[in-house]
């Protein structure tokens, strides 16, 4: 589903991805793990066709980036710390808005299943800057989801919630990925990831320094392989 | 605690079993150019109608450079008549990059103008969509200053011709102002880097714009004013077209 070969990015003459490689089977539950600095929210970007690579290929559902980018985007739901929503439209409107940009056809009821998948039916009708920074993280992921797409990225997802948004977040993550979708997930909360995901790659400097599927993480911890893999 | 536990696990399958519903739903993966346009200037002016942020600072803005100027100009007659054009289109021109640099930090700020380049169409529908909001609100400003502008300065604003000048002078101001205030929202400098870098590119736009507004207000004819107003329309075309072309790549990282 996700096929990246040899990765580098560039900025000026600074150099944030080395080389990098990375594959993702459909259906997987990719864990990103690393150090601040290490590459990660770039990477992601790179994924979601926001950023050009400098070097290497990349191919999202079948489709090279960045020559079919919007054969991409249309098949990518997106979450990132920032919700993406606007404060001053109600929930559903904010939800009508992005459907109307992916060509939504049925779209109030496709906003219903939404809003009732992220518990905010109830708040259909209140702007978002009366929002909760859970209730917009799970408006923001009601957001990515409501053109069905069959790759997610979370780019830190839980930055700023409090133990009991996070709790609601991580229902609607499972929830996200029980629907068969490929998900790659970057996150500093090791406990979240190992619960959540079924892999889980280290980045660091730049490169993916370890990888390890959650079968064989039952020999080990998440926490020890990640040190082990930040220090060799 | 016991019970805590257990009655966020009911909500959470209660969460699962809402998810099961969920059915795929038809979507065409590319919606047209104008469809995509028309959502932005939609959500905008949604927007905008809810919180009367741009509009309202715009239009306070104008207010005060008109009453100022009209304070300053005191009661001479001769000086004003002279003066009338130059006035309105620096109040435009001033007013209208604080509507732009607004209309974009909102994009900006919140990581909206990521939620717009994730959509599958065309960015030009970006800039488009923008540009037509971003006229919008100018044309707003502009129908409440001209009324107030007349009654201070003594002058009658509301012709068919003139009107067609102010028109063509705004299109021109924010088709390249909205593709410059896209480059200067990605800094965080954007307040100073937008009139540095818009004024000198929409020179063309304002001059022509003020040389036929002066003209149709000394009493002159479109023939008279045709020089300024064909400059005003090929510098419409030109700058619509080109940041239609570059839009591409200003908001390509």
């Amino acid at each position: 589903m996700i096929e990246v070969k040899t990765l580098v990015k560039r900025f000026g003459y600074k150099t944030i991805l080395r080389g990098l490689d990375f594959s993702v089977e459909p259906g997987e539950f990719v864990a990103l793990l690393g150090p601040n600095g290490a590459g990660k929210t770039t990477f992601l970007r790179i994924l979601s066709s926001l950023s050009r690579p400098s070097l290497g290929t990349v191919k999202v559902a079948g489709h090279p980036l960045p020559d079919q980018a919007a054969q991409v985007r249309a098949k990518l739901g997106v979450v990132s710390h920032l919700p993406l929503l606007y404060p001053d439209l109600s929930a559903e409107e904010n939800l009508r808005f992005y459907g109307r940009m992916y060509g939504i056809g049925d779209m109030e009821a496709r906003i219903h299943e939404v809003l009732k998948m992220v518990d905010l039916e109830h708040r259909r009708k209140d702007l978002v800057r009366t929002f909760s920074r859970g209730m917009q993280q799970r408006l923001a992921i009601g957001r990515a989801v409501i053109h069905d797409p069959e790759v997610m990225l979370f780019d830190e997802p839980y930055t700023g919630l409090d133990q009991d948004a996070s709790e609601m977040l991580d229902d609607v993550l499972r929830s996200v990925a029980a629907k068969g979708r490929t998900v790659v997930m970057t996150s500093h909360d090791l406990a979240r990831a190992e619960e959540l995901a079924t892999r889980f790659d280290i980045l660091s400097r730049g490169v993916i320094t370890a990888s390890i599927s959650k079968k064989e993480l039952k020999q080990t911890n998440l926490l020890a392989f990640y040190k082990q893999a930040l220090t060799e | 605690m016991d019970i805590k536990v257990k009655s966020k696990k009911q909500k959470a399958a209660s969460r699962e079993q809402k998810v099961d519903h969920i059915q795929p739903s038809s979507f065409t993966p590319h919606p047209s150019l104008l469809k995509a346009t028309l959502a932005i200037v939609q959500k905008d002016l949604a927007a905008e109608f809810r919180s009367f942020e741009l509009v309202s600072a715009m239009l306070v803005f104008s207010l005060l450079v008109i009453i100022i100027f009209n304070f300053a100009l005191e009661l001479d007659i001769e000086v004003r008549k002279a003066v009338n054009a130059g006035v309105l289109w620096a109040t435009f021109a001033f007013a209208g990059t604080l509507g732009l640099n607004r209309s974009m930090a909102v994009e900006k700020d919140r990581g909206c103008m990521d939620g717009l380049l994730l959509a599958p169409v065309d960015r030009s529908a970006i800039y488009f969509g923008k540009a037509i909001s971003n006229l919008v609100f100018m044309l707003v400003v502009e129908a409440i200053v001209l009324p107030v502008y007349s009654v201070l300065y003594n002058v009658n604003l509301f012709r068919l011709d003139l009107l067609g000048v102010i028109l063509l002078g705004s299109i021109g101001y924010t088709a390249v102002g909205t593709l410059l205030s896209t480059m200067s929202a990605q800094t965080r400098t954007r307040e100073i880097l937008l009139p540095i870098l818009l004024f000198p590119v929409v020179m063309p736009v304002l001059l022509a714009s003020v040389k036929a507004s002066s003209g149709l207000l000394a009493g002159a004819g479109i023939v008279e004013i045709a020089t300024p107003l064909n400059i005003l329309i090929v510098y419409d075309v030109i700058f619509i077209a080109a940041a239609f072309m570059a839009f591409d790549f200003v908001v390509e990282e």
